[in-house]
């Protein structure tokens, strides 16, 4: 972080993002969410609520699943995230992305980047989670379609598939 | 030809790998250059007349484009139904949050400050904000009498009735308004140019709705009005009428502006000014044998439907139709209302008037087996609906359908018999209860009556220069998986590989109107006009000699080609034609309501606890006949979705209202289910066939919102043995209830209430 009394009152801020150093220009109050989104053009991320409810704007911040709707863009400073951009390889879908499609895991789609990354946060923690755990490990995201068997299904199926393959 | 069947396969949801990897666009999503934000400035009043609009200092007005409505090019209405509902209030104020003036800025983050800035005087004029207000008519808040509509649905003699009858039982129940909660808020981007005239895009159910209100409200020709819809966040009815507001909004900011300007909601706007479920009230008087033999009764049916018309009517009247449910009435007389409040608009919501008048039918049923002696089981097993009976409007049941048997399967998947006898021992004893509930209902698909024959959908398929097909369809995509199933149903008409057909963005200048994406339609409906329209394109390369009656999908792609380059463009389209056999009256409310009714049996297993007084529903057993099912495991997420959105609506939302705001417009106040809340809700499909949809398919959408709320009551009542007549139904209800009744001693929980 540098220039801290610019005179516009923004501030350079430097982090990673799905592996790639960037650095912005930012308030540091800016929220991340809009820095991911309206900055960088990542707009995988969404606004579902903007207070932490619903968690469609989930990302992992050095492994840690946060809102970015509730991170000020300072605290980002030297950190590591990774956005829904950043989960396949390529082409190659990410096995969570996989089972989610396969299980009906996605429907109207807002609430699946935040959901895929809150279950890859969960599968880092537990190789094999019990259904308790997937629900526990999802409860801070909001579903409105699918009343969330399908992605607890996807989940259970992709955390099975990563401990087999 | 060598085709297997794609129908009936769950193919991938066409957008899912965009939807996945977070690729997908939505309407906040997209950026144009040079973009102005939009925000609204509401009322803070239920009634009365605005008298002064101040603009504070602190706020450089002078970069803000600022929008009332003297800035109208057309008329100041949101036309739909009626012209009721202004687009900005001029001087009357209806409604808390009813828009008033519009501010745009480039910066976004800078209009929170200056909506606050513009300060309002009002005249306040006496409000109303329930059924019961509204009938007193001690405030006329709408027309002369605050009836918004009325129906009188009439079978045979109900007068004659009450004196055969054993028993006469008599109920009032009653449901909350319920929010769509869609986790993508509502938004548009709207831009002008002389040339081109007004474009929108945005998140949406209906882009020809939107493009009648444009054209009205801009005084502008059909062509010089474009509607796109963005990918959409959820909808379930709350992106029907609404968005026509927010894209009015938008052209007007952008056509005084010069600038493409994007509005979009934040949640507690959202919540707070966007229409909602209708509150409802019927009221039952049903006459009945010993036997429990329903010989007639007496239906009031009344939504609250806010302040303006919107689509109040026609909530009211699928609702009315859908009051006497899956039974056999000899004679029953129906009289529904949809009446005015000073609240904002009530509006379309999955279900659309059937949840609420079922969950009252289906509460009274357990009533009545209580007064004649009968197990709930029994009671509706003596009064279904058989094949060759006619349903409330005298519409014969066509169909061989045998509700008895979908009940009896209904209770072996649930295990009800047993586990009821189980609960009854047990819910002697200790603090905690169960109880199993049951409610058999039916939902009809597409529009109401001549509904269908007044939209006369178009739709249109295309054989692609590179040999591959297009769908052009307004109907749209909202998770739901519109672009799926009709993808596969022109796939399946055209043997040709899902992969070979392609969804068009639903666009009004490149696609035809095929009608709004509501009322269960779209599968069975439209998709029967894709099925003919793309049969148009094969039989157009058959007749063109070049391809076989038989073809490989290579040999397709090959004739489409060569078509297209010896003839340009390529469209076959299909209108829809009513059934000859089906007859409706709009006046005396009789007939063929719908071409065809979904039916359903839910089973509810719900645990009371009476140190929390909180209801968690263990088991749910769903159970439907929908006709054909196309793609199973959307079909599947369609229900098990419907179902926990019903459990929302029973047990956990309510919305809490002050002088006709709500007061708990956020997600923290308002509790919709989370992943922790749900039971196993386990799906089950019956199939019939149907005449009238693509491949025997039936409409789906709503049937699920329809059944839960009254199966989980009911399973409470079986719980406790009280009787609670009104969702949602919270802890507090139940304490306060409970509190009351050991006070009377009515009821003496084994436990002890404290």
């Amino acid at each position: 972080m540098t220039d801290p009394g610019d005179s516009d009152g923004k501030v350079e801020i430097s982090f990673s993002v799905n592996g790639q150093r960037k650095t912005v220009r930012a308030y540091p109050m800016e929220r991340l969410l809009d820095v991911l989104r309206c900055r960088l053009q990542l707009t995988g991320a969404k606004e579902g609520c903007g207070e932490g409810e619903c968690g469609s704007c989930a990302v992992l911040m050095d492994g840690l699943l946060v809102n970015s709707c509730l991170v000020p863009v300072l605290q980002a400073e030297g950190s590591k995230i990774l956005t829904i951009e950043g989960i396949a390889e390529g082409e190659t879908l990410h096995v969570l992305q996989k089972a989610f499609l396969e299980f009906g895991g996605a429907q109207c789609g807002i609430c699946t980047p935040g959901m895929i990354l809150a279950a890859l946060h969960l599968l880092n923690g537990h190789a094999e989670p019990t259904t308790e755990q997937i629900q526990e490990g999802l409860a801070g995201n909001l579903c409105r379609c699918t009343g969330y068997s399908q992605i607890i299904e996807a989940v259970a199926e992709a955390a099975h598939r990563r401990t087999t393959s | 030809m060598n085709h297997e069947s794609i129908v009936g396969h769950s193919v991938p949801r066409k957008e899912g790998r965009d939807k996945v990897t977070g690729r997908s666009q939505y309407v906040d999503d997209m950026v144009l250059p040079n973009m102005l934000f939009g925000a609204t400035v509401r009322s803070q009043i239920p009634r009365g007349r605005i008298t002064k609009i101040k603009f504070s200092p602190g706020i450089p007005w002078d970069q803000f484009v600022i929008v009332s409505a003297k800035d109208i090019p057309g008329k100041n209405c949101i036309s739909l139904i009626g012209d009721d509902q202004p687009c900005l209030a001029n001087e009357l104020i209806n409604h808390p949050e009813e828009p008033i003036l519009l501010l745009a800025h480039p910066d976004r983050h800078i209009l929170p400050k200056a909506v606050e800035s513009v300060k309002i005087e009002y005249d306040p004029l006496p409000a109303i904000f329930t059924i019961e207000e509204s009938e007193r008519r001690s405030e006329i808040v709408w027309g002369e009498d605050n009836i918004f509509k009325t129906y009188l649905i009439e079978k045979g003699d109900v007068d004659a009735i009450w004196v055969k009858a054993d028993h006469i039982v008599e109920g009032q129940y009653t449901t909350g308004a319920q929010e769509q909660l869609y986790i993508e808020n509502n938004g548009m981007i709207a831009q002008f140019d002389d040339a081109c005239g007004i474009t929108v895009w945005g998140s949406l159910q209906c882009p020809y709705y939107i493009h009648k209100a444009l054209m009205a409200l801009c005084s502008l020709p059909a062509e010089k009005v474009r509607v796109v819809q963005m990918e959409t966040g959820g909808a379930f009815g709350g992106k029907e009428e609404y968005p026509s507001m927010i894209a009015a909004h938008a052209a007007l900011l952008a056509i005084k502006s010069g600038k493409p300007v994007k509005i979009i909601y934040d949640r507690m706007e959202d919540m707070a000014a966007t229409t909602k479920r209708h509150p409802s009230r019927t009221r039952h008087r049903t006459a009945v044998t010993k036997d429990g033999k329903i010989l007639g009764g007496e239906i009031e049916f009344t939504i609250d439907g806010g302040a303006y018309l919107t689509l109040s009517p026609v909530v009211l009247s699928r609702g009315a139709i859908h009051a006497g449910g899956p039974y056999y009435w000899p004679s029953v007389r129906i009289h529904a209302k949809a009446l005015a409040t000073n609240a904002p608009p009530h509006g379309a919501f999955r279900g659309f008037g059937a949840p609420q008048s079922l969950f009252a039918l289906e509460r009274h049923m357990d009533r009545i087996a209580q007064v004649v002696g009968l197990s709930s089981v029994e009671i509706r097993r003596r009064n279904f609906l058989q094949p060759g009976q006619t349903t409330t409007t005298e519409q014969v049941i066509r169909e061989p359908i045998n509700l008895e048997k979908l009940l009896d399967h209904a209770l072996e998947l649930s295990d009800y018999h047993s586990k009821k006898q189980r609960f009854a021992n047990e819910n002697r004893l200790g603090n905690i209860r169960h109880g199993m509930g049951i409610a058999t209902f039916l939902h009809g698909a597409g529009f109401t009556g001549s509904g269908e024959r007044y939209l006369s959908s178009v739709v249109g398929v295309e054989g692609c220069a590179d040999g591959s097909v297009r769908v052009l369809v307004s109907s749209t995509e909202f998770g739901q998986g519109t672009k799926t199933v009709l993808s596969q149903i022109a796939a399946e008409a055209l043997a040709l590989p899902y992969e070979y057909v392609s969804m068009a963005q639903p666009d009004t200048l490149k696609v035809p109107n095929s009608g709004p994406t509501v009322a269960s339609r779209t599968v069975m409906v439209v998709g029967k006009l894709v099925q003919s329209a793309a049969l148009g394109i094969r039989q157009t390369l058959i007749s063109s000699n070049l391809l076989a009656e038989t073809y490989t999908a290579e040999e397709f792609r090959a004739a489409c080609q060569r078509y297209v380059a010896e003839h340009g463009e390529f469209r076959s389209r299909a209108r829809y034609e009513a059934p000859p056999d089906i007859f409706w009256d709009d006046v005396k409310y009789r007939g063929e309501a719908y071409a065809a009714f979904a039916w359903a049996v839910y089973i509810a297993e719900v645990t009371v606890d009476l140190t929390t007084y909180s209801v968690s529903v263990d088991d749910f057993v769903a159970l439907q006949e929908v006709g054909k099912v196309l793609h199973p495991l959307l079909a599947k997420g369609q229900i098990i979705g419907g179902v926990a959105q019903a459990i929302g609506f029973s047990l956990y939302e309510k919305v809490v209202w002050q002088n006709g705001r709500m007061q708990n417009c956020q997600m923290t106040n308002y509790i919709m289910p989370t992943p922790s809340d749900l039971p196993p809700i386990r799906v089950f499909f019956e199939e019939l066939g149907n005449v009238h949809g693509a491949y025997g398919a039936k409409g789906i959408g709503e049937l699920p919102m329809d059944g839960p709320a009254p199966a989980i009551v009911n399973a409470v009542e079986d719980a406790l043995g009280v009787s609670f007549d009104f969702i949602p139904l919270l802890p507090e209800d139940i304490m306060d209830w409970l509190a009351a009744s050991s006070e009377k001693n009515d009821v003496i929980p084994a436990g002890g209430v404290r």
